[in-house]
């Protein structure tokens, strides 16, 4: 091949790579809004099965605020805190931390907490547990998240935080004991954030976007 | 290959050059994803729209192409459209993208979509392109569904189980549960069952295909099918 055939071929190459890129970026930019706007109901969903939206009244997408307790909430960056209130009144929260000693690597959960201290819901959101055995933590799989409706650091009390091997009352599952194990350690310590910070994680209730700073609780 | 006719491009993908049980291409995701009917069939929707999509831009700009640089242009064609796919997921079919997940973007390094794109898609017209991504993609698809079906029934004892997350509430009443109290069959759900399941439907096809052979040679021939295919 001589210098020209290889530019020309090089020139078409670049040519398909521009005209690639600008279809993606033409897509991207037009549905940008869409996927984000979905990803904000999908959330929102979620939140309101752990909090039925009958119990607030404000808008909890954006009444927020950030906690972040490397130990408690399994990650060192900050975690997301949507409060829920009626009347101005705290009615229960929702905390997103992470259980990081699952079998396969870090799981994601949104944890409802009632005022009182009580659990409104545990849910999975995202982990990579293995099919068939830790993935029973999955609401669709089982019903095994479940468990952990109204219970609080008082009932079960806090040394029965544990699957039952370990000398608790939360059941593990048959072949795969490392992913409830971690599963109930993080409620556990998400439970027990909750009681330590429980009036600062409710301050700040300026619903003005503008106005909230992004707080670390401590 | 010069002009292959419809009929044959049809029976290629769908039988005779299926690319889960004859190419054996595609395995990754095939393995990964059957774990049940419903994982299976969406996945296989996803990789049939991106075939056809990718056959039919290869068979557009198959006289642009120099060979030289043909195999990146088309990685590049089909990133781009499996780029774009999973944005439209996102944008029109959220829910079954988020069940999807990584799966999606990995249809990139499905060998069936490149290999059709190699020795099919640049080579041919673009209506024929066009079925060819069809005929393919459908065959794996029901590949896919097979092996979930079979995998999820002897792993979990139920069938289309999460249907509702691809057909919304009609899909609640699709979802069989065949065993009660089926305290499931943990191998089948698990990679190694994945591999045994495709190696028993390849034999069940190898069998199927002995069988119409040794029938042809003794002269039994169904009607309607007079001359064997030569493929």
């Amino acid at each position: 091949m001589n210098y020209r055939q290889i530019l020309i071929t090089a020139f078409i190459l670049l040519t398909f790579a521009l005209i690639g890129t600008a279809l993606v970026a033409f897509t991207f930019d037009n549905t940008r809004e869409r996927i984000a706007a979905n990803e904000r109901a999908a959330l929102l969903n979620k939140l309101n099965r752990l909090i039925p939206p009958e119990r607030y009244d404000n808008v909890l997408l954006e009444d927020t605020v950030q906690a972040r307790d490397e130990k408690l909430l399994g990650t060192n960056e900050p975690v997301m805190v949507y409060r829920a209130r009626k009347q101005g009144r705290p009615v229960a929260l929702v905390i997103a931390p992470i259980a990081p000693d699952g079998y396969s690597g870090t799981i994601r959960l949104l944890v409802g907490i009632n005022v009182d201290g009580s659990l409104s819901g545990v849910r999975a959101v995202s982990h990579r547990e293995t099919p068939g055995l830790g993935d029973a933590i999955d609401e669709e799989r089982s019903n095994w998240i479940h468990t952990f409706d109204g219970k609080s650091l008082t009932s079960p009390p806090l040394e029965r935080w544990k699957v039952r091997k370990d000398g608790g009352d939360f059941d593990q599952f048959t072949g795969a004991t490392i992913t409830p194990r971690a599963v109930v350690k993080a409620v556990r310590n998400a439970l027990l954030y909750y009681r330590e910070h429980q009036a600062a994680l409710f301050e700040n209730a300026a619903p003005d976007r503008a106005n909230e700073p992004v707080r670390r609780p401590d | 290959m010069n002009e292959p006719s419809y009929a044959y491009i049809i029976k290629q993908g769908l039988w005779k050059n299926n690319s889960g049980l004859v190419q054996l291409l595609g395995l990754c995701p095939l393995l990964a994803v059957t774990t049940s009917a419903i994982n299976g069939l969406g996945l296989g929707l996803a990789t049939t729209l991106t075939l056809t999509s990718s056959n039919v831009t290869v068979s557009l700009i198959r006289r642009l192409v120099r060979p030289e640089v043909r195999i990146p242009v088309f990685v590049l064609v089909i990133a781009s459209a499996v780029t774009i796919i999973e944005l439209a997921m996102s944008a029109w079919l959220h829910e079954l993208y988020k069940i999807l997940g990584i799966f999606i973007p990995l249809i990139v390094t499905n060998c069936v979509i490149i290999g059709r794109a190699e020795s099919f898609a640049s080579r041919n017209t673009v209506d024929r392109a066009l079925l060819d991504g069809l005929a393919m993609g459908i065959g794996f698809t029901l590949v896919l569904v097979t092996l979930g079906g079979l995998r999820e029934i002897i792993g979990h004892g139920t069938l289309f189980a999460q249907a509702h997350l691809m057909f919304g509430e009609f899909g609640n009443r699709l979802t069989l549960t065949l065993i009660e109290d089926y305290r499931g069959f943990l191998l089948a759900i698990l990679p190694p069952g994945a591999f045994l399941g495709l190696g028993f439907l390849i034999a069940g096809m190898n069998i199927i295909n002995a069988r119409r052979e040794k029938k042809a040679a003794l002269g039994i021939v169904p009607a309607g099918r007079a001359s064997r295919a030569q493929a």
